[in-house]
């Protein structure tokens, strides 16, 4: 292949009347400078697919030609044949014609290996600087924070304060919201710091900024802990200190404890699905201050519903788990992680029963969402009895959907506050007033 | 990567690693935390391309062994009559990998370890240099507002 480089030298830094030729050795390898006062130097090298690292050249125009053209000798360039070159000892008038004709005879001789070149060529460009380009970076970041993620993970907080028993609170909501999802960057940007030789690996992930170079690894720290630290503040002074608590909490977990253990034993997917279940108790103690049982009950749902989800996922990335040395059980207990689905969406069911006798929502919550969870009972079923790659992605698609409406559902059938107050009084007056101040 | 780039340049991903490689940038005046920095990120990226690149061949000769093995068994070929590759389906496979991820898991337990305490030595240093950096910054703003 070949590499051309026009590089412009301006005319104040060589000596107007230099024309360097070259010693040509007996394997044909022919250098050829041209030092132009006002055309533009050109290179045409061959370069090997030696990728290994090596200095790279100083382009010091201080450098004299001959020490350059030793420096090139030592890395091994094979250089092109620009055309037969007659021994250059003219002045300097006379060669720049010559030289014309050699750049015409070199282009001629560079359309012929035109494909190899173009292959190359294509290869060549897909270096990239590794610079930071300014308005790039919202969407270096927001892949790096896994935004879309963090948005689910801030939605099921928002949920769990939303179903909290007590009037709502717009500025806490806010910052409760506001904290989690800083926090949520902040774990997710450490994580894929320490996975970057594991994501190149991976169908799924080697598109993550890390991975590609796009940002330093110094900066993806310092992202996370410019994310990390005013969420956990903001959650600990705005909120309430255990809200901080457990996001701080979470952050550990999830970047000290699940991210290791993928690796290490199949255990990471319950400290995975603790990980996701935090959220919604840390949006209901926002709300309460206190840690009861509707807060649990809440993570209980999440923590079901996280299995479902992660393994059927993870059925069909089985190859790339394998490779890439990630402990999962679809890997090396599919008999459990089929099991364990079925199981928990099950436990969905049970889950949603509870919700009426811990005084959450009203008895219709249960009935209403009973249709949903039974689907994705029989989905898990399906998938423990099919092992297949089609359940799998039925079971999983289900549960993208299944979650907001679960949560949705629920929501709707909150009992209200005053309602609970206000047991003692006639049915219906209370109920018209709980009516009334029910929440939007 | 051209002459007068002042920046490391990364390529596309490694054919057996997966990796992207990366050209180090030497500065002229190269300070010798710098220096210990570009060395280390260096080492990192040799060990890591020589362990993937040696991992994945591993992955699929032993890919293609297990396949050919079975279908041995099955008293089939490799290629079927239109001269395609015969796979199995991935649930003839999942004995493989769960075998693989067997065997290569104190390899795994041990790469972990040296690639955590590369990754964490690397942005430290990353970390001095800059902080480096903004200092001999400061300190040249300041002579220059002072004259």
């Amino acid at each position: 292949g070949f590499f051309v480089w026009p590089l412009r030298s301006p005319g104040t830094r060589h000596s107007p009347c230099q024309v360097l030729h070259l010693c040509q050795a007996a394997s044909n390898r022919v250098i050829t400078f041209q030092y132009f006062n006002f055309l533009k130097r050109m290179y045409v090298t061959q370069y090997n697919k030696d990728l290994s690292q090596r200095a790279k050249p100083k382009s010091d125009p201080l450098v004299s030609p001959l020490h350059e053209l030793q420096q090139l000798d030592q890395e091994r360039k094979v250089i092109h044949k620009i055309g037969p070159i007659p021994a250059v000892h003219q002045a300097w008038p006379e060669t720049s014609r010559r030289n014309e004709l050699r750049e015409g005879k070199s282009a001629a001789e560079t359309e012929g290996s035109g494909t190899a070149a173009r292959a190359e060529a294509k290869e060549d460009r897909q270096w990239k600087e590794m610079k930071l380009h300014l308005e790039e970076l919202p969407g270096i970041l927001a892949r790096l924070s896994k935004i879309k993620l963090t948005a689910l993970v801030v939605s099921t907080a928002s949920a769990g304060f939303a179903m909290a028993p007590v009037p709502f609170h717009l500025p806490c909501f806010l910052l409760a919201s506001l904290g989690t999802g800083l926090a949520s960057c902040a774990a997710n940007s450490i994580n894929q710091f320490f996975e970057v030789p594991f994501d190149s690996n991976m169908n799924r992930t080697k598109n993550r900024p890390l991975v590609r170079g796009q940002l330093s690894p110094l900066l993806a720290v310092c992202f996370a802990a410019s994310c990390g630290i005013p969420g956990i503040a903001l959650l600990t002074l705005g909120v309430n200190p255990l809200t901080g608590a457990l996001g701080a909490f979470n952050i550990f977990l999830y970047t000290c404890c699940y991210t290791p253990l993928k690796r290490m034993s199949i255990a990471n997917t319950w400290v995975g699905a603790v990980v996701g279940a935090i959220p919604p108790v840390m949006g209901w103690t926002a709300a309460t201050g206190t840690l009861d049982a509707g807060a649990l009950l809440l993570g209980g749902i999440l923590y079901s519903w996280q299995f479902p989800h992660f393994n059927a996922l993870s059925w069909g990335l089985r190859e790339d788990y394998s490779r890439g040395g990630y402990c999962m059980m679809s890997v090396t207990h599919p008999g459990l992680c089929r099991r364990v689905a079925l199981r928990h969406c099950l436990a969905l069911i049970g889950l949603s029963t509870v919700a009426p006798v811990l005084d959450i929502t009203t008895w219709t919550f249960p009935i209403i969402s009973l249709p949903i969870n039974l689907y994705i009972s029989y989905l898990g079923f399906r998938f423990y009895r099919d092992a297949d790659r089609s359940s799998s992605r039925k079971l999983f698609f289900c549960s993208l959907w299944h979650l907001p409406m679960l949560l949705l559902v629920m929501f709707t059938c909150k009992k209200s506050v005053l309602e609970k107050e206000d047991k003692g009084d006639l049915l219906g007056e209370s109920h018209g007033r709980a009516m009334e101040i029910r929440l939007p | 990567p051209p002459a007068h780039s002042h920046n490391d340049w990364i390529g596309p991903p490694d054919k057996h690693s997966n990796l992207r490689p990366v050209i180090f940038y030497v500065s002229p005046e190269e300070s010798p935390l710098e220096r210990r920095l570009r060395e280390a990120r260096q080492e990192a990226q040799a060990c890591n391309q020589s362990f993937w690149a040696r991992h994945n061949r591993a992955f699929h000769q032993e890919k293609e062994e297990f396949i050919y093995s079975r279908l041995k068994a099955k008293g089939l070929e490799m290629r079927d009559e239109t001269g395609q590759k015969v796979t199995l389906n991935a649930e003839e496979m999942a004995d493989f990998y769960k075998d693989f991820l067997r065997k290569n898991f104190r390899k795994h337990m041990q790469y972990n370890r040296d690639w955590y305490k590369r990754n964490f030595t690397i942005t430290f240093l990353m970390g001095q240099v800059a902080l480096a950096r903004a200092l001999r910054w400061l300190r040249w703003k300041k002579k220059n507002v002072e004259h």
